[in-house]
């Protein structure tokens, strides 16, 4: 892998942040593969496929249903072209959308039963499929459960679910947490009642051909008043060749709810590009909230742009409830082709959404991403700081939307939005789309560092600081606000981001 | 795809009524055949995302009322070279004479006759080179029917400004004009244009300006409550070169103003400004604007206000253009709407492209009311209600009148805004 630290990079950036961005996007250590034998779909989608997908899980008639619905849709669209990113057509017809390990045809009824090469696999990415305090690689890990966090995981294998930890625990505590296909068959009103609400399966392109051939993903409910016990997580692996993953996370906070629910994502070196088209939907009843954090570390192909994730993923997070808040952290290290836009929809009174998002781009990397806060409800808030990073070859787009509406009134958005260039070949763009339709709402979007706080300075100053010295003191200080928004089990990562700062950024 | 369908439909009926003009044959027919191939502009193009062009693309121009208003002329008492344009046609005897040392002056359609003209060569260039990366047919469209126009050149540094009045006297003028301004090293030049000049205007500025040279463009658009306009200003500036522009925008229907600027040379500076005042629902008012840096430090900025009241909408649409080797560039972009009432509307798209790492470039975008605590503390003062929102909406817009260079024009335009505020319904 090419490196970065050898480049020539301007005055006022300093050398811990090259090496920084160098130790998070220089060498993939996730790129190795897991030997084990597959069953697949013939290769391409059709109907056929579509009700293949549908009879593995073995779902009801009414999900198959929708699935046809939404490949009948799909069909009919275009594959969007207006992102800032750049790469060959994808042949729909030439990818597996479902690949399953031989031996999980039987359902494993227990961890224990699951193959013992799938559970090294997670454990050899520190994710290990036990009961476990808290996960591998995180300060602390030794000691006994009692005392650790426990975080609850659903293992993603290509196509499938190979396992949830915790779900008796959780279930005591009314939580359910369970791979999608599970939820389907087992609580088939609640998915019924949310499923395509907030993403429908006409959305978009990517959407709607998830909608048409998910494998599996997760599933939350978190019933009234129940504060989850624990983080939820979904850890996703692709592991087989050409096979795209489509998963498909719901999660439903009900009425005064917590959760916190993280995710993760790896896959092998390859030198062929392949799909994964994700739509996680949120629903978030009044006075709950659910805070959502990924570490996406999709390979992204070699430093000549030879294969990677193409990571095309719808995510959105319906706040129908009055009080309701939600929480986006995102922090974007991998795929080949990114475009992504975590989104609010504002629909309670005095509901808030957050985006919280560092994305770095390194090598031939492209991502193009952000967030959309749509403001409906009355005195809604939102806030989005988004950190994007490139070097070598890499473009880096900011996409954004604020919209107010008429009636959400006395609305409130605060939107700053940087970029860090290492390098002379690489971009930073930037894209908001404003969209202001009452006058009691305050909208202000800026995209420059050189504006830190002038009191906060000034106090830096008179205590002895060099300017200089004030400037990275404020800097950082702001980075880590953003980087608390990380949970615990994001530690590894959030100390390596903390090295990154964002001097010299251009806006 | 339908939407084809529909621009070659548009495209077709916009031209079936026009007679392509004699002179600067070959860049018309260019012109026209490009327009053919992009199609002229739909709601459904990005790049009218939030203002609709049907108006501005309809075989015919919607009638707009003249206004009857008896107040004199903005900047008139400055000392000028006028060029009155009535309904696009050339006022010879409301114009003054067009000789001044320093400046050559001609119409646009006089000078199609002659054999050898600088401008021969160089109408349409810079309006071709700005449809990359996003088409403009409407520009392409007034280069290959334009009728008429002003071509200037200037040789050295002139004070007296070139005054394009434009008036507006015909309920149903259609009118196309093209003007050319050469700025030659070291010279400098002032452009003022005012009026409302048709129901509908479709108006294409080129300017080149040399090594060294520099441009100032203040321009007043009418206050003619139904007129509709689309403006378009190419301009290409070379080594520490000035190129300053400043638009006020009071009423009129449908207003876009486009301002395409390529900065090729070291250490040029592009300044573009507006302000808005907008009153009523059907009041929509589009900046849209695009600075390319390919060269080294360069200095732009973009200083917008809008003021919106009674259901006015405001568009501001920004970009600035870093490319890559354009190091040491500093670009600045700022858009801001003050709502006066919740029926207003502010939509905004402020972008940057860039790919050269040595560069400062911010944009900042902020949409709100009037600040309460400031109407307050004025109130608390003894100013009346309506005062201190007069105050704090002449505050609110004085970022981008600073932007006027010129200190006698700046005041002149703070005083048509403010009887403008004191005229209120």
């Amino acid at each position: 892998m090419a490196t970065i630290d050898q480049v020539d990079v301007k005055d006022g950036v300093d050398q811990d942040t090259v090496d920084a961005v160098a130790a998070l996007s220089g060498t993939y250590k996730y790129g190795w593969e897991t030997e084990i034998e597959m069953d697949y779909a013939p290769k391409g989608v059709n109907t056929d496929i579509v009700k293949l997908i549908s009879s593995k899980n073995e779902e009801p008639q009414w999900m198959t249903d929708w699935r046809l619905d939404a490949f009948a849709r799909w069909e009919k669209l275009e594959e969007p072209t207006w992102a800032m990113v750049n790469y060959p057509d994808i042949d729909f017809q030439d990818i597996y959308y479902y690949a399953r390990p031989k031996s999980m045809e039987v359902k494993p009824k227990s961890l224990d039963e699951v193959d013992p090469k799938l559970l090294a696999t997670y454990a050899k990415l520190g994710i290990p499929l036990k009961e476990q305090a808290i996960l591998a690689g995180v300060e602390g890990a030794d000691m006994p459960p009692a005392e650790g966090r426990k975080v609850a995981v659903d293992a993603v294998f290509d196509s499938v679910s190979v396992g949830t930890t915790f779900q008796a625990e959780l279930k005591k505590a009314g939580v359910i947490f369970c791979s999608i296909s599970e939820a389907i068959r087992e609580y088939p009103d609640l998915v019924k009642k949310y499923l395509g609400t907030v993403v429908p399966a006409s959305d978009n392109f990517y959407a709607t051909l998830n909608s048409a051939v998910f494998s599996d993903g997760s599933f939350v409910y978190i019933p009234p008043g129940v504060r989850c016990p624990m983080e939820l997580s979904t850890y996703f692996r692709i592991n087989a060749e050409n096979t795209g993953q489509f998963e498909r996370t719901l999660i439903i906070a009900d009425k005064g709810s917590y959760v916190s629910y993280l995710e993760g994502c790896t896959a092998p070196k390859r030198d062929v590009a392949q799909l994964h088209a994700a739509v996680v939907e949120i629903i978030i009843e009044e006075d709950a909230e659910v805070k959502y954090s990924t570490v996406q570390n999709w390979y992204p192909g070699d430093e000549n742009g030879n294969g990677g994730i193409y990571n095309f993923v719808t995510k959105r997070a319906d706040c129908r409830g009055a009080r309701s808040k939600v929480s986006w952290t995102q922090v974007e290290t991998g795929s080949a082709v990114t475009w992504k836009y975590p989104s609010c929809i504002l629909r309670g009174d005095d509901s808030q959404g957050e985006f919280y998002s560092i994305a770095i781009a390194n090598n031939m990397q492209q991502a193009d991403t952000g967030t959309k806060m749509i403001h409906l409800g009355k005195r809604t808030k939102s806030r989005i700081v988004s950190k994007g990073i490139s070097a070598g070859k890499a473009q880096n787009t900011y996409r954004g939307l604020v919209s107010m509406h008429p009636k959400a009134k006395e609305s409130r958005n605060y939107t700053q939005c940087d970029s860090l260039l290492i390098g002379s070949s690489c971009g930073a763009h930037t894209v908001p789309y404003i969209e202001v339709k009452n006058n009691s709402s305050r909208v202000e979007h800026e995209a420059t560092t050189s504006k830190v706080d002038d009191d906060q300075l000034f106090y830096c100053r008179s205590r002895g600081m060099d300017e200089e010295e004030a400037v990275a003191l404020v800097v950082n200080g702001f980075i880590k606000e953003v980087l608390q928004e990380l949970p615990m089990e994001f530690a590894m990562e959030a100390q390596a981001l903390v090295a990154i700062s964002l001097e010299g950024s251009v806006g | 795809m339908a939407l084809a369908k529909l621009k070659a439909d548009t495209t077709e009926a916009r031209l079936s009524g026009l007679t392509v003009p004699a002179g600067f044959d070959a860049a018309r027919k260019d012109a026209l055949l490009r327009v053919v191939t992009m199609g002229l502009p739909s709601r459904r193009d990005e790049y009218w995302k939030y203002t609709d062009p049907t108006t501005l693309t309809a075989a015919d121009a919607v009638a707009a009322t003249v206004l009857e208003i008896d107040e004199p002329l903005l900047f008139g008492a400055v000392d000028q070279i006028k060029v009155v344009f009535v309904d696009g046609v050339f006022d010879a005897a409301a114009s003054d004479d067009l000789t001044q040392e320093g400046l050559e002056i001609a119409r646009l359609s006089d000078i199609a006759d002659t054999d050898i003209h600088w401008a021969k060569d160089f109408y349409g260039t810079l309006e071709t080179r700005g449809q990359n990366p996003v088409y403009r047919p409407l520009a392409t469209l007034n280069t290959a029917f334009a009728t008429d126009g002003i071509v200037i050149r200037a040789t050295a540094k002139v004070k007296k400004p070139v005054s394009l009045v434009y008036l507006h006297k015909d309920d149903t003028s259609d009118v196309m004009l093209h003007s050319l301004v050469r700025v030659e090293a070291g010279a400098e030049v002032t452009v003022l244009e005012n009026g409302p000049a048709a129901a509908r205007f479709n108006s294409v500025l080129e300017v080149d300006v040399a090594d060294g040279g520099a441009f100032h463009h203040v321009r007043a658009q009418g206050r003619d409550h139904e007129r509709r306009a689309v403006t378009h200003c190419f301009a290409r500036i070379g080594c520490e070169s000035l190129f300053k522009s400043f638009t006020l925008t009071v009423n009129g229907r449908l207003t876009r103003n486009e301002c395409i600027i390529e900065m090729l040379g070291d250490d040029a500076v592009a300044h573009v400004a507006g302000a808005c005042v907008g009153d009523g629902d059907d009041f929509h008012h589009d900046d849209t604007v695009f600075i390319t840096h390919d060269a080294l430090n360069g200095e732009s900025r973009q200083v917008f206000k809008k003021v919106l009241r009674n259901g006015a909408v405001g568009v501001f649409q920004g970009k600035i253009l870093v490319k890559e080797g354009a190091q040491k560039t500093d670009g600045y972009q700022i858009s801001q709407s003050l709502l006066l009432d919740g029926d207003s509307q502010f939509l905004a798209k402020p972008e940057l492209e860039i790919y050269a790492d040595d560069v400062a470039c911010s944009h900042g975008s902020t949409s709100g009311a009037i600040d309460e605590d400031a109407l307050f503390y004025l109130q608390s003062r003894g100013v009346s209600r309506q005062a201190g929102t007069d105050l704090l909406t002449l505050a609110f817009l004085a970022e981008a009148l600073d932007e006027i260079g010129d200190d006698a024009l700046a005041d002149d335009l703070r005083d048509r805004l403010e009887s403008w505020l004191a005229r209120r319904s």
